[in-house]
């Protein structure tokens, strides 16, 4: 499994949800390759999930990944809930 | 090499902290928080273009939670050392963010390369999800009071003020 965290920049946001989600996937024992991506460079890149502040979704709607968006990027339980509903999905 | 590190008590000084600051709009916001690093030596004034820039681009997504911003843009658009400002607005100002407007705690850092500062970037996220550290930094009303409510919650991140 590959779980993407995008922003603007792929430095500031987008590392601090690179960070949540690792510290998520090892509280469930769980395992997947993290990356972070920029919007200049994601097009092209493959992910099953992507993870992204709500305000990218314009930028995210032909996305063929899961996409989960956060709207504050300070609570980890909003990224927990949201990112494990996605995993749950993605494993159905 | 020596290795590069990134401490949010540290790096945040009196110099780089103002408190209910009046603005009209969040570019001004923006300005204001990021000539604090220019007039520090920080970062060149281009940085602080290329902030707001961002914002105009991709859209006001660093407004990471309810009434907090963190702005920034990357090492190569002229940061010279790492760096982070801090101001308080008097009155909140819109970003344009469907969620989180409007905004009265903006944060503004630059670093140097590409993962030094997500520790503490993280760290922040943290203690900004805390409201009490919100509500002490919000309650600050002279630089001196921001810079040092700030600073003791970064040391004592799980203290909580009394």
């Amino acid at each position: 499994m590959i779980i993407a965290t995008l922003c603007g920049m792929g430095f500031g946001t987008s590392m601090m949800l690179k960070l949540s989600v690792e510290d998520i996937l090892k509280e469930e024992g769980l395992r997947a390759k993290i990356e972070s991506w920029d919007l200049g460079s994601h097009k092209g890149q493959k992910a099953d999930i992507i993870v992204a502040p709500d305000d990218m979704a314009r930028h995210l709607k032909d996305s063929e990944s899961e996409v989960v968006l956060i709207h504050n990027l300070t609570d980890e339980a909003e990224i927990k809930t949201k990112l494990m509903a996605a995993i749950n999905e993605l494993q159905a | 090499m020596t290795k590069i590190t990134f401490e949010l008590d540290e790096l945040l000084t009196l110099k780089t902290t103002r408190a209910k600051v009046q603005v009209k709009s969040w570019q001004e916001a923006a300005d204001i928080v990021g000539n604090l690093l220019v007039d520090e030596g920080k970062v060149q004034p281009g940085y602080v273009a290329r902030m707001k820039e961002v914002i105009d681009e991709v859209g006001p997504y660093m407004v990471i939670a309810p009434g907090v911003a963190l702005l920034h843009a990357r090492p190569e658009h002229g940061v010279n050392m790492p760096c982070i400002a801090l101001i308080t607005l008097d009155e909140p100002v819109p970003f344009g963010h469907a969620e989180n407007d409007p905004v009265d705690i903006v944060f503004a850092f630059g670093a140097t390369d590409k993962d030094s500062h997500v520790p503490a970037l993280k760290k922040l996220a943290k203690q900004i999800s805390r409201s009490e550290v919100i509500e002490s930094v919000r309650s600050a009303h002279s630089d001196k009071a921001l810079c040092e409510a700030f600073v003791e919650l970064c040391d004592h991140p799980n203290r909580t003020k009394e």
